[in-house]
């Protein structure tokens, strides 16, 4: 185990995807992975692994070299000393179950939901694909992210749950300029936001008469009177279609 | 002084030999850094007072040297007589001109890849004595470099790397001898703290810091916890001529978050350990936080100073605890003074008068989870306090946060993560910090400054009434000594995860300090 083998060949699909191996994959990413990643993969001190897709590994080969070699220049060690290959599949079988949603069969017609879409406004503000405003979060992959229940609540209630580095902020300036939008940075001394048209401002905190954050608000609209009991069912089938994994 | 600078105008730079007797009186020159916290007394304080509340705003970037490596760093860099030394990752050793900022030399050692170490391949900095260079490494090796070239002297190992051990901190130069600690607390490994001497890199004593079965205090183990009861010793002590005593912090016991292998108060994890200089033995120890189940290590820098408690004059050792409380302890046989939470903690609900801390209610670590304050990383962490014999406060970069600690198996496997369970960050509550000015004696807060994050970075404070600090956001900034009112700032583009530091270059006062992936040198050029 203390000498470095090379794995002959590696897959460049997981091998090793059985509800067991998924299984085992759990009880090795706990005592091995989660001290730094959370028991959930949620992140801590180690990044947030339970999201479809990941910012270090492409693919599920990928992903393996991740785990088995860990990252250089970063707190991410090797765990080639500890797990062995099938061992090192299933931890990665694990990982992308994480925060993984699985397709489901929903009422609601996925291209009237399309067209919705684009003629209720979203996309001032939601990207997908390679349209779409910045100000809300991105939905190129929703789908993967996120279930039928979730999504329509979401359209009902905008603010019920927000991404966590998702944060409404008011300023008003010394010289009385009022800015409303979302942030993007923030410091001891200086703030960086987008307003509600794209406009990118940064601000020394000196300059500031007042900063109000505003945890669980959000600049969208609630979608509870603007869209039918069948026009909601096609914008969620149209949201749950949105998958990275197709 | 005079003699420095006619050196360097003429160009030649002359490391002279760095002997015990100049460690021991490193404020007789303040021009130079000879050991990880500035003093024996751990102080972390310069006597230079060139740069001021009135002229700070003059102080500018004068060079930046970039390492190698992408890994944190995390050192404390060395100034003897024109040369900084500095480590990068993995266990590199860089001599640099301090005028220029230019490389005289550097040691590159190739570690071995399976290396493990919990929290990224970094270094601390160096030890000086005599004419070599001490530099412990990830692969638990100390070894000398010579001062003037950086060929390597000797190479001493210290533990098997494979077992998890590893050595991160500075060691500790001290008369004929370097005081080397190791870290692996997350391994399962045994701590302990050596001493070998300076000339030769041969290993004079160590101190097991748990107790084999039928020693002393090994039934605070509970049958065979002790075997991988960690309480490592990774950060560097401090040194008391005098009484001719180490002190030095030790770690978590292991496994971090499951107690039930280890039943007792597993000593002497999480303690204030006073060893013999010359012997390594046991003169006495206080426990912070026995049968520790959230990573408490008390790997915090042990301060000593003189001082009046209770109408009597004392001889005292200051330690803001990871676990969040203020100590106060006699340096002389280790008698409980005083505690006082410096930050938010929910875990006890007092300490008690003999200095034992009285375990709340649901904070124990549980299968599913419990909310507990501090973090794990602690109400401080590694990184330096200050102590400032000018306003007589002491200065620590307190981190104001919780989280969620859970319980999970434990099963020791030789050089596997050795954890029993882990923690969660609280969804929506990031946490913040400050830089906190506490009255040294009574822990009392006098001002704190606050920072955006929890801080990694430790403190520096001036005979010229500053206190230089650090934050995540990259900001290097200074304070005001006494009222902490912020005087200067500089973005330096990268997380700050290490200790200031003041000196003379060219006669003139410098400050440093590693930043993201560089060092960089502060200094009012006219």
């Amino acid at each position: 185990m203390w000498q470095e083998q090379l794995p002959t060949e590696i897959a460049a699909r997981n091998p090793h995807t059985s509800a067991a191996d998924v299984q085992s994959g759990k009880r090795l990413f706990a005592s091995n992975c989660a001290v730094c990643h959370g028991p959930e993969g949620a992140g801590g001190r180690g990044a947030n692994l339970a999201r479809p897709t990941l910012r270090r590994a492409a693919d599920d080969r990928g992903l393996f070299f991740v785990i088995r070699q860990g990252l250089p220049g970063t707190e991410m060690p090797p765990a080639w000393w500890v797990l062995n290959e099938h061992e090192i599949w299933q931890v990665a079988a694990y990982v992308r179950s994480l925060g993984r949603v699985t397709v489901e069969r929903i009422a609601g017609d996925v291209r009237a939901g399309a067209d919705l879409f684009r003629t209720e406004g979203c996309m001032a503000c939601h990207q997908v694909g390679f349209e779409g405003g910045r100000l809300g979060p991105p939905l190129t992959d929703i789908g993967s992210r996120r279930g039928a229940a979730y999504l329509r609540a979401k359209v009902i209630e905008p603010a019920a749950s927000l991404p966590e580095e998702f944060l409404q902020v008011q300023i008003i300036t010394r010289d009385g300029k009022h800015i409303s939008g979302i942030r993007l940075n923030e410091d001891n001394y200086s703030i960086q936001v987008r307003d509600l048209t794209d406009q990118l401002h940064s601000f020394w905190k000196d300059d500031l008469k007042s900063l109000d954050r505003q945890p669980g608000r959000s600049p969208m609209p609630s979608y509870r009177d603007r869209l039918a009991g069948r026009q909601l069912d096609d914008v969620v089938a149209y949201l749950v279609s949105l998958r990275s994994d197709r | 002084m005079r003699i420095l600078i006619g050196l360097l105008v003429s160009g030649i730079i002359s490391p002279a030999q760095v002997t015990f007797d100049r460690i021991l009186h490193a404020e007789r020159e303040p021009g130079n850094w000879l050991t990880y916290s500035g003093n024996y007394s751990s102080h972390r304080f310069s006597p230079l007072d060139q740069i001021n509340p009135q002229n700070i705003k003059n102080l500018r970037p004068l060079w930046v040297y970039q390492f190698d490596a992408l890994d944190k760093a995390e050192t404390t860099p060395l100034v003897v007589d024109g040369v900084m030394y500095l480590t990068e990752s993995p266990s590199n050793v860089i001599a640099l001109d301090t005028r220029t900022g230019r490389t005289l030399w550097a040691f590159r050692r190739v570690v071995p890849k399976d290396v493990r170490v919990c929290c990224g391949q970094v270094n601390r900095g160096v030890a000086i004595l005599d004419d070599l260079v001490f530099v412990g490494t990830v692969d638990a090796h100390l070894i000398a470099l010579d001062a003037k070239t950086g060929s390597l002297r000797w190479d001493s190992t210290v533990a098997d790397y494979r077992t998890g051990h590893a050595i991160t901190a500075a060691p500790l130069a001290v008369k004929d001898k370097v005081v080397v600690g190791m870290a692996g607390g997350e391994f399962g490994v045994r701590g302990f703290l050596d001493a070998y001497e300076a000339k030769t890199g041969k290993r004079l004593w160590r101190f097991w810091t748990v107790p084999v079965e039928g020693e002393p205090v090994s039934e605070t183990w509970g049958g065979k916890g002790w075997k991988n009861g960690a309480a490592t010793t990774w950060v560097t002590g401090s040194y008391d001529p005098d009484l001719n005593i180490v002190y030095w912090g030790t770690g978590n016991p292991g496994p971090d978050w499951n107690g039930d292998v280890r039943p007792g108060d597993n000593l002497y994890s999480d303690c204030l350990v006073a060893l013999d200089a010359d012997t390594g033995k046991l003169k006495w120890h206080f426990q912070f936080t026995p049968h520790d189940v959230w990573d408490f290590d008390s790997a915090e820098i042990p301060v000593l100073v003189d001082a009046g408690f209770r109408e009597r004059q004392r001889k005292l050792v200051l330690f803001a605890n990871r676990n969040t409380f203020y100590y106060v302890l006699d340096r002389q046989n280790g008698q409980f003074l005083h505690a006082r939470a410096y930050a938010k903690q929910t875990w006890a609900t007092q300490v008690d008068d003999r200095g034992r801390p009285v375990p709340a209610a649901g904070a124990q670590p549980t299968e599913t989870g419990v909310k507990v304050y501090p973090h794990s990383a602690g109400g401080t962490n590694w990184f330096s306090p200050s102590y400032s014999p000018k306003t007589h406060l002491f200065y620590v970069a307190a981190r104001e946060s919780g989280n969620v600690v859970y319980k999970g198996e434990a099963d020791y496997r030789p050089g596997a993560e050795y954890n029993g369970g882990g923690l969660r960050n609280i969804p929506a509550e990031p946490g913040w910090g400050a830089i906190r000015a506490l009255e040294p004696t009574s822990g009392e807060l006098r001002w704190e400054y606050r920072l955006y994050s929890p801080p990694w970075a430790g403190v520096v404070s001036t005979a010229g009434g500053l206190v230089f600090g650090g934050c995540d956001e990259g900001y290097f900034f200074s304070l005001d000594a006494v009222n902490g009112k912020p005087l200067w700032r500089f973005q330096t583009g990268g997380k700050i995860i290490a200790n200031p530091i003041s000196y003379l270059g060219d006669g003139k006062q410098r400050v440093a300090i590693a930043a993201g992936h560089s060092i960089y040198v502060f200094g009012i050029e006219e």
